[in-house]
This record gives structure tokens, sequence and C-alpha cells, in this order.
């Protein structure tokens, strides 16, 4: 054990999973609570602490006094297994994106895998298992009913995940995300991409195919977090709850929670592959106007600061896009079961799969 | 009977519903800028905020015992209202006021006078069928305890709501 990495490794593991990402998501609750109850006219919970924001710690305490209770009808070995399932996946799936440049000339990525973006979809397909689990073991109409929804919404949506994301790595060459946020970097972020080479035709042609490739793959992780407009597996006027009506306590606290994680996780890779990651670009006019790059590499408390000011960056971002997705939520009404499986199998499929070809015969024929 | 719904023809805009998304986008987002700024005053924040100065002549809040200008308790333990109460919420124990008292005249009031918040309803039927004035409902709606009782409001609680009642007729004058 005195293998330097292993402990930097863990030191990494403990200071953003605990430290940051488990309280982001309790806090991402409070944040909905708060930005869905401005939205509409009214107030939200602002009595615990300052404005409320020490209400997700009251939450946290008093879900650890509740009774954890086991109908006695359920399926005893998957019912315990199920949260488990749904929160694990959201969780490891953050150990592979870079949410910071270098600190102490320490890569700020828990595990910069050459598989990068494959890791996320073999992980993220995971949650599928907790919920038809969950969905099975509760031994319930309600919940069978939303298990089977649920999972068979997020199997759908995995094909258009997979295709959409294609076409950037057709762009960038490597299926690292270290290597996608480098590209960014040098050219640009993929959705504004208005660093580097200006005259290349190719590079503003090319934005359009990758607004497609935004649109198609934000829509589908919210289908894959079941948020709306996707969520009829929870919808609670026609569910009573999904597939979470038998859980109580810990359990329920464990899957309210994977959704959040699952969230910040689908913000993160979004933030990764889309915004440029951690990168910000501040303008500098030393040696005639350019984007000046902020990361950790530079020697001293400058480096310390550009690591930092990189970490800020990214969960900036992420919280960022949490807004958008709360947002949405208190904007549109759902969409009906069958309105939801023609989308993701006949629309959002075959405009992946179109966009990918464009992308290719772009790359193909203007290089 | 087959009744053939005609759907509406959309145009392209329409159709792929974007526009339409975002124009809902920027509705929902107008009203997060507007309380977030202060400008919609909706929700009212209790107990910094309150309506106690509006409340109208007529609201029912928690009864009171009430003393008259000459200092005496009005009750005169009749039971009337422990009678009419609907949830029996009001237990009164009455006893004799001896002769040497200056209101001897009297002969009747209540030793122990219990009204359990916790079944009080607030309908005012006590205040209706008082024959001597002697219990009113006041404004205060706030009532709490942490134990069963703590809620019960004994006499001296009741006395202390209720303090002293002016207009009321002097029924039990020296003069009669």
């Amino acid at each position: 054990m005195n293998n330097p990495f292993l402990w930097i490794s863990l030191l990494k593991i403990v200071g953003i999973l605990f430290v940051v990402i488990l309280p982001m998501v309790s806090y991402t609750v409070y944040a909905e609570r708060r930005v869905s109850a401005f939205i509409q006219d009214r107030v939200g919970p602002n009595r615990v602490g300052p404005e409320g924001l020490l209400q997700p710690i009251a939450d946290v305490v008093k879900l650890l006094m509740k009774e954890d209770f086991s109908p006695s009808h359920v399926n005893p070995f998957y019912y315990w297994l199920a949260p488990t399932l749904a929160v694990m996946p959201a969780i490891i799936t953050m150990a592979v994106v870079p949410f910071g440049s270098s600190l102490f000339g320490v890569p700020m990525v828990i595990a910069d895998v050459n598989i990068g973006i494959l890791f996320v979809f073999a992980i993220s397909s995971l949650g599928v298992y907790g919920i038809v689990l969950a969905g099975w073991a509760s031994n319930s109409k309600y919940s069978f009913l939303g298990g089977v929804r649920s999972s068979s919404q997020m199997i759908s949506y995995e094909l258009c995940l997979g295709l959409a994301v294609i076409p950037i790595f057709l762009l960038v060459g490597h299926l690292r995300l270290t290597d996608v946020v480098r590209y960014q970097i040098e050219n640009g972020w993929l959705i504004a991409p208005f660093i580097g080479d200006w005259l290349n035709p190719t590079k503003w042609l090319l934005a359009i195919p990758m607004l497609i490739s935004f649109g198609v793959f934000t829509i589908a992780i919210f289908a894959e977090t079941n948020r709306l407009p996707f969520d009829l597996p929870e919808a609670e006027q026609e569910l009573a709850g999904g597939y979470h009506t038998e859980y109580s306590s810990m359990k329920f606290a464990l899957f309210f929670l994977g959704e959040y994680a699952a969230m910040i996780t689908g913000s993160a890779v979004i933030v990764t592959l889309f915004f440029g990651g951690w990168h910000f670009p501040l303008p500098s006019w030393s040696g005639g106007f350019h984007w000046a790059l902020v990361d950790g590499s530079a020697p001293g408390w400058k480096g310390v600061a550009g690591g930092l000011f990189n970490i800020v960056i990214f969960f900036a971002k992420v919280a960022a896009l949490l807004f958008f997705f709360i947002w949405v939520r208190w904007t549109l009404p759902r969409f009906r079961y069958d309105q939801l499986m023609r989308l993701g199998w006949i629309f959002f499929f075959e405009i992946a799969l179109a966009n990918i070809f464009l992308v290719a015969g772009i790359l193909t024929f203007a290089r | 009977m087959a009744v053939t719904v005609t759907r509406p023809n959309l145009n392209w805009r329409e159709k792929i519903y974007l526009p339409a998304i975002l124009s809902g986008l920027a509705i929902t987002l107008n009203h997060f800028k507007r309380m977030l700024l202060g400008q919609t005053k909706v929700t009212m924040q209790y107990p910094e905020q309150r309506r106690d100065a509006e409340m109208p002549d007529y609201y029912r809040g928690a009864p009171a015992l009430v003393r008259d200008t000459n200092g005496r308790v009005r009750c005169v333990a009749c039971q009337l209202c422990e009678f009419i109460c609907p949830p029996r919420a009001i237990k009164i124990l009455p006893g004799e006021i001896p002769d040497a008292d200056q209101f001897a005249k009297v002969e009747k009031y209540p030793e122990e006078f219990d009204i359990d918040m916790i079944r009080c309803i607030y309908c005012g039927m006590c205040e209706e069928v008082c024959p001597e004035q002697a219990i009113f409902l006041r404004k205060d709606y706030a009532i709490t305890g942490f134990t069963r009782e703590d809620m019960v409001h004994h006499k001296d609680k009741l006395l202390e709501i209720g303090g002293v009642m002016h207009g009321v007729v002097l029924k039990w004058n020296e003069r009669k």
C-alpha cells in the first residue's frame, strides 16, 4: 500500500464522490424544490437555516430516523437489492468524467480510461436493473406497471443515447473523455466553436450536426433519468408512485437520490461532451488578442488557482444544466406512453442515425 | 353513431413543437424571474407577517372569561355553557360565595373552570347561551402546547385572556 497512485485515487474518490457529489445530490433536491416553487409563484422551503439551506440536512435526519419497514409480500432479496442497483451506476459513472484540469500535478479525473464514453454507457445501462427489480419484487400492480414502463423506456432511449454522440467521436478520434475536452480547448466548444480557426467553413458546417447531436443526447438523458416530460413511470397521478410505491425510509431515499445522482452524472457527461468540460476561455491581450487557457499546469500558486478555477467552472456548468432540467420539468406536460415509445424508436433513432451519416459525409468530402 | 373528429391542420412550425416549447420555457422563466426579484407577492411569510390587525369583528378565536368594571368575575357557574358545548370541552366545578363576601348576593361562582382547547371547536355556542355575558370568544387563534395538560385552559388563564369587559349589563347591582 505504498503506492502513491492508490492513495491519490482514494483521496480523489473520497474528495469528489463523498464530499462533493453526495451533498450535491441533496442540494439538487433543495434546488428543485426552490426553483420549482419560484416558477409556480410560491416560495418553497425557506425556514430551516438561512433561506432554507439546511433543509436537506433536516430531510436526512428524518429519513434516518424513519422505521425501515419491509412488507411481507415482497421478494426479500430483490427488494433489498433494487435500491442499491438504482444508485450505484449513477455514482460509478462519475469516475471517468474529468471534473477539472489538474491540481498539484494530479489530473482531476478519477479513472482516465481510454474507453471513456463506452464505460459511461455500459454502467448507466445497469440502472435499468434497479427499476425493473424494484417493480417486480414489490409484488404490487402499481409497482409492476411502473417498473415495466420505466425499463422499456430506458432501454428504448439508450439507442439514441449511444448513436447521438458517435458524431463527436468521429470528429475527435478518441473515446477518452479527456481527449474530447482537449479537442474542445483547441477548437472551441462543440456547440459554440468560437476558438481556433475562424475561417475554416468545415468547422462552422460541423456545428449543425453537433447541435442536432446535443439536442438528441439531452433529450435521451431526460428519458434515461425518468425526468419530465418522460416521467410516466413515476407519475403520481397515474401510478401512485410507480416502482417505488412499496418503499419507505432509507430505501426510498436511495431511489430518490439515485434519480438526482443520475441527473447530475448525465449533466456532467453533457458538459464534458458539448460544453467544453472544465474549460473556460479567458480573453487575454498579451501578444495579440487570444483566448488564454487557464488550467492547473502553471507552476506555483497560479497553477493551484487555475486548477481550482477549472473545478469551479465545471460544477457551475453542471449546475446551470441542472437548472435547465428543473426548468423543463415545470414547463412541459407529460408524454403519453405510446408517444414516448414512438419518439424513441422512430423519431430520435432516425435523426441520430442520419446525423452520423451527415457528419461522416462532411468529414470525408470536406477534409 | 360514429363521430369524426377533425384534427386541426398544423403548420410546419407547430409540427416540430420546438417553437411552442421555447415559448413555454420563456413563460416559466419569466415567472421565475418575477419571483426572484420579489415582484410577485403571493405568499405571506407567517409568523413574520400576520393578519391580526385586520381580523373581522365576528372572528371566533379562543374563549375567555371576563371581569366587569367592578372587578367581579361575571360567571355565576350556571353551567349552561358546559351543557351546550358540542364537544364537551368545558368543565365547571361550581362553588358557593361565602356570606361575608362583597358579592354574596350572587351566591354562586365557578371554583374550577376548565376549557380543553384540544376539544374546543370555536363554535361560539357558549358565548351565545351565557345569560351573564361572562364568556366571550377572543381573537387569538394560535393555541399551542407540548402536552395535553398544557392545552387545558384553567380559570386563571381564561381570566387572563379575557381581561375587563366594559359595556356589559350590570345585573347584580346593589340597588335591586
